[in-house]
């Protein structure tokens, strides 16, 4: 049963890392293209929320199932 | 969780809360093994005797996974048409009623969101269709209500209809059932599909078998390749949604258990709760928004001929 514990961990710490730098490389590049092109501004900052969505999915996912994992398969 | 008739635990209330309110048939053979297995029986005995062989409402996750393929989930049905029905009838009679003169608050929101969506879908759809803007405002907004039903308190409405009507299980958001956001990816897909033979015609068929290597000799491994990426997009679409959804009402839940904690306890999860809701207006706008963009960007995909 530690396992599930173990898998919880896993799946939640290493998807909030690899999210995190997405997004850090997402909002970096959107700093440095508005920052070029300020009148890109608006249009750029609509296409990192969809992709910051598309990232974001990922770890709530994993924190969802590993709460689902912990508190209901373990506990 | 009363209702069920055993006592209130974590795991317990989290699972009542992830039931959901199933209508179908169940098995004679469930009974069968049942009355096989005396410990389950005993368990049963005190609260609930299943009813075998007709078509009943089940109480509890067994149940419901031995009804099988021809089950539904009424709640979520339920919540789902009732919110697209809502969707209907306000946007309806505010397009009835909208005129040159000054307009009122109600007016205006419609008008910013059907704006906002035809714009979207100006930048994004480069074909010509009068049904994709329709279609991307329907799902943007019924998704967004369906997932703003995770912003009512977990238990508002089903302890609600508990005391009321005796309902044992109830799961509001309809957007945290993977049959409804897997239902709406599959009529995506469905389109994705008609527009893709209608527009492309046998194209189609060659980008499904001669693209990335463009020689026949690779037919097989194109097609693979092509196939799984084409059934990929409708899955990813609808657990993406889901996912989040599930993974939002989750947190939602294990935050309500804190409240069982003690009343010292209560502040700070009426803090927590107030706190993820505020986060969670973010994620429901945004996977609704997603959805759309996605939902678009496949269906321009299949009107792009090469």
């Amino acid at each position: 049963m530690e396992l599930v514990y173990i898998a919880a961990a896993i799946m939640t710490g290493l998807g909030g890392l690899g999210a995190a730098i997405g997004v850090g490389l997402l909002g970096g590049k959107l700093l440095e293209s508005s920052a070029r092109q300020p009148e890109l501004g608006p249009k750029l900052q609509v296409s990192f929320f969809l992709a910051a969505g598309l990232v974001d999915a990922i770890p709530i996912i994993g924190v969802g199932i590993s709460m689902y994992l912990i508190f209901v398969v373990a506990g | 969780m009363a209702g069920s008739g055993s006592e209130l635990t974590v795991a317990g209330y989290i699972k009542h809360h992830l039931t959901n309110l199933t209508f179908g048939k169940l098995p004679e053979e469930y009974c069968e093994n049942l009355s096989h297995n005396a410990v389950a029986l005993a368990d049963h005995a005190d609260a609930h005797v299943p009813k075998c062989g007709e078509w009943t409402i089940a109480h509890g996750g067994e149940e419901a996974a031995a009804m099988g393929f021809n089950a539904i989930h009424l709640d979520s049905m339920f919540w789902s048409l009732t919110l697209g029905v809502i969707f209907c009838w306000i946007f309806a009679r505010v397009a009835k009623k909208a005129s040159s003169d000054t307009p009122s608050g109600l007016i205006n929101f419609v008008e910013m969101v059907v704006e906002f969506v035809d714009g979207t879908v100006r930048d994004t759809f480069h074909g010509r269709n009068p049904l994709i803007a329709p279609l991307a405002l329907t799902i943007f907004v019924w998704v967004f209500l369906m997932n703003f039903m995770d912003l009512i308190p977990v238990d508002a409405i089903p302890e609600a209809l508990l005391l009321a009507f005796g309902i044992p299980y109830q799961k509001v958001v309809p957007s945290t059932d993977p049959n409804i956001t897997m239902g709406m990816a599959l009529g995506v897909f469905a389109l994705m599909v008609y527009y893709s033979i209608k527009v492309k015609g046998f194209g189609f068929v060659k980008e499904l078998t001669l693209v990335p290597f463009n020689h026949p000799a690779f037919i097989p491994l194109n097609f693979t390749i092509e196939f799984v990426g084409f059934l990929a997009k409708p899955f990813s679409l609808g657990l993406r949604l889901f996912g989040n959804m599930y993974a939002g009402e989750m947190v939602f839940i294990l935050i309500a258990v804190i409240f069982s904690a003690g009343v010292a306890w209560m502040v700070p999860a009426g803090l927590l709760q107030i706190g993820w809701a505020i986060f969670h207006i973010l994620v429901i706008t945004l996977q609704a928004f997603i959805f759309m963009v996605l939902t678009i960007v496949y269906l321009s995909m299949a009107h792009e001929d090469h």
